[in-house]
């Protein structure tokens, strides 16, 4: 009775409508050691958009189970993992019913042991964020991709990315990526780092939507043969929901809603082994993607710090600053969560000015900084310039808010 | 097989607690008989080590009653997970030697079926059983959505409704569950629209078996559960609504929790099953009855 008309899980060529002699991708791809995959094998260049970055991320991510919402501008990155299964490289898929359904399932998936991704644009990424916060202290690795887009009235489709200042204190592991070559690299450090034992995390990777997503750039990518190591579900800091354990009660998610002292302290540790989990994972970005940040001519005066989209606007104004005859520093951080506090610190230590633009309303990064550097830098932190809506950031604007700046603190 | 994964050591068996020997020696999990499924029964109770034991419900729930009558309805406790939501129910459930996965409200119907998925690309040989036990409102009024598109997709595995007809665990307000001009909390001229048809949209969503009944007949509760685990393994979703009353909330006095079954039972919550065609076929495979060779009379 295996393989029944409608049943959910088809496993045989035959049940998938392909010729008997068919091979999933994936079986016809070599496991490689993740740190060979970022390091040493030969890249080649490819010219493409950054959804399609992230479809041959996901080609060489070995995922289980992918579970698909359509929203603007996610929905061609999803599409595209759809294409990915048809042809074997992923193991299961479906379009769920919405996105609490989307992250709730993807949960579900990640209990079991499977490597398990997804991905969202604003909107979706708040209707489905009571679930997408339960994930970390459900200690589920999982992936999602968050191609950035304008939340809120008016509604609008545009890149602008607000969503993510929502996630900042979820515990999810938080990278950004400035361009197409980032959306290719960084889902599979961040599906590496999720997984380790003293980690296991969920971890996003947001994107600016459109600008990255919709447009070409150059990608170097490793061949299309190697794939990252299976998802072991063993290799766990709270076991798989898979019974595969001598009979026990075993809540993982144990209610503990009563109120007495016992409730308390577990819900306050395991709170603080979350975000103790978050820390731990930076040693595994720095082994996977050579450091939390990048610091472009250390030791200057004037410093910008930004992270996705921005950092490329920075690096042009860099440029013509720098045939100005004015040295202007980059902090490009990578990586939200964890926030890389010293390494920053470090980078901005002789910085008299600093200035962070931003495409979204909130100024959130900008707050960031100013939490971790308070009394820590005699250097001034300006937010700006910041746009959003949909709108770009020409490089005239910042070197136009480096001018005032420069008036401003003298 | 779970049981095999992770073993104690031999000299050490004799220190394993005693709930843990009498539930592999002598309870659900491992009583094979040399059968495929446990052979515990229903008449036996009390005989063996059940898979709940404790709990903290209220006294007389009938809810317990069949929560306690469930577990031993399962063909294979030892391979099957739980998932649960907000609700009376998940304080026995979240007891017993099965995992139990407590999510976000209303997240279960989703939550399954991400992980049933999960299990069967990680477990290709080996069948798990995935059951969501709920209350009313946690599925047909917050988890209404990802109920029906579960259905509607045809996954498998088993949702058991814990149909007590009010939100027991938050204080008495009215649900979706709940019949009409009822006067509870939220609700104090009684409720304005009827008991949702929750059968009926089962079977417009083509769910492959469909049960009602009340925890009246303890070995009619285990029977139709197995009947249920046993389609959503290999044929489709399988769905069961039973009567839990709750005898705080509808104020009914504790002896009479029984007699309230029986006469809701008679009223309007009488067994019924819905059998897809092809359910039915495998059904009555597995459940035919080895005919007797002339030569063992």
């Amino acid at each position: 009775m295996a393989n029944v008309v409608g049943a959910a899980v088809c496993r045989t060529a035959a049940d998938e409508g392909k010729p008997a002699d068919w091979v999933p991708g994936g079986e016809r791809q070599k496991v490689v050691d993740p740190m060979k995959m970022f390091h040493e094998l030969p890249r080649e260049m490819q010219f493409i958009t950054g959804s399609e970055a992230a479809r041959e991320s996901m080609r060489r991510a070995n995922i289980d189970i992918a579970i698909a919402y359509p929203i603007t501008p996610q929905s061609e990155s999803m599409q595209q993992a759809g294409y990915l299964y048809d042809e074997g490289y992923i193991k299961e898929y479906y379009r769920a019913e919405e996105e609490i359904g989307t992250f709730s399932a993807i949960s579900g998936a990640s209990r079991a042991g499977v490597r398990s991704l997804t991905a969202t644009s604003g909107p979706g990424l708040m209707r489905g964020m009571e679930a997408i916060s339960s994930w970390p202290g459900a200690r589920t690795p999982i992936i999602m991709l968050n191609m950035c887009r304008v939340i809120n009235t008016p509604l609008a489709i545009q890149p602008d990315n607000i969503e993510m200042s929502f996630m900042l204190n979820t515990g999810i592991l938080m990278l950004h990526a400035e361009n197409q070559q980032d959306f290719y690299d960084f889902p599979l450090a961040a599906i590496c780092a999720s997984e380790q034992v003293d980690v296991t995390l969920p971890a996003v990777v947001s994107v600016d939507g459109f600008f990255c997503t919709h447009a070409r750039g150059p990608v170097m990518i490793t061949p299309e043969e190697y794939k990252l190591p299976p998802r072991d579900g063993w290799r766990s800091a709270v076991p798989a929901m898979d019974n595969e354990n001598p009979p026990a009660r075993i809540s993982r998610d144990a209610p503990i809603q009563k109120s007495n002292f016992i409730s308390y302290h577990m819900h306050s540790s395991w709170q603080q082994e979350v975000f103790a989990a978050v820390q731990r994972s930076a040693k595994y970005f720095h082994a996977y993607l050579g450091g939390l940040v990048e610091v472009v001519n250390p030791g200057a005066e004037d410093f910008i710090v930004a992270s996705g989209c921005a950092v490329s606007q920075a690096r042009e104004a860099v440029r013509q600053e720098g045939e100005a005859g004015r040295k202007v520093g980059l902090v490009k951080i990578k990586t939200i969560r964890p926030f890389p506090t010293e390494d920053i610190y470090e980078a901005l230590k002789g910085a008299k000015r600093i200035l962070v633009p931003e495409f979204n309303q909130a100024g959130w990064l900008h707050k960031e900084l100013c939490s971790v550097l308070y009394g820590r830098t005699k250097g001034v932190i300006k937010d700006g310039p910041r746009v959003y809506g949909g709108m770009t950031m020409p490089t005239e604007m910042i070197l136009e808010t480096l001018a005032e700046f420069r008036k401003e603190v003298k | 097989m779970s049981l095999e994964t992770l073993r104690p050591s031999p000299a050490m068996q004799d220190f394993l607690p005693t709930e843990y020997k009498d539930l592999v020696e002598h309870g659900p999990y491992n009583n094979r008989n040399g059968k495929e499924h446990q052979t515990v029964k229903v008449t036996d109770m009390g005989k063996f080590k059940e898979v709940i034991e404790e709990h903290p419900m209220c006294a007389g729930c009938a809810m317990t009653l069949f929560i306690r009558l469930t577990y031993i309805g399962m063909p294979n406790p030892e391979h099957t997970i739980i998932v649960g939501t907000a609700g009376c129910g998940r304080l026995a459930i979240s007891q017993a030697s099965v995992p139990f996965i407590y999510g976000n409200y209303g997240d279960t119907n989703a939550v399954a079926s991400g992980l049933k998925r999960g299990l069967e690309v990680r477990y290709p040989n080996q069948k798990k059983d995935v059951i969501v036990m709920a209350g009313d409102g946690g599925l047909i009024d917050i988890g209404f959505q990802g109920l029906m598109h579960s259905w509607f997709r045809h996954e498998k595995f088993t949702t058991i409704m814990l149909d007590n007809e009010v939100y027991g665990n938050t204080g008495g307000q009215e649900s979706g569950m709940t019949n009409q001009g009822k006067v509870l909390k939220m609700a104090p001229r009684g409720k304005f629209g009827e008991k949702v048809d929750a059968l009926g949209l089962a079977k417009v969503a083509g769910v492959d078996y469909i049960a009602r009944l009340a925890p009246t007949n303890p070995s009619r509760v285990a029977r139709t559960v197995r009947r249920a685990i046993m389609v959503a393994r290999e044929v489709g979703s399988s769905y069961i609504q039973a009567y839990t009353s709750c005898n705080i909330e509808y104020s009914i006095p504790t002896p009479d929790v029984m007699k309230d079954a029986f006469e809701i039972e008679k009223e309007r919550y009488g067994f019924e099953e819905i059998i897809s065609p092809r359910a039915k076929e495998y059904l009555d495979e597995i459940e035919k009855k080895p005919k007797k060779k002339k030569s063992d009379k």
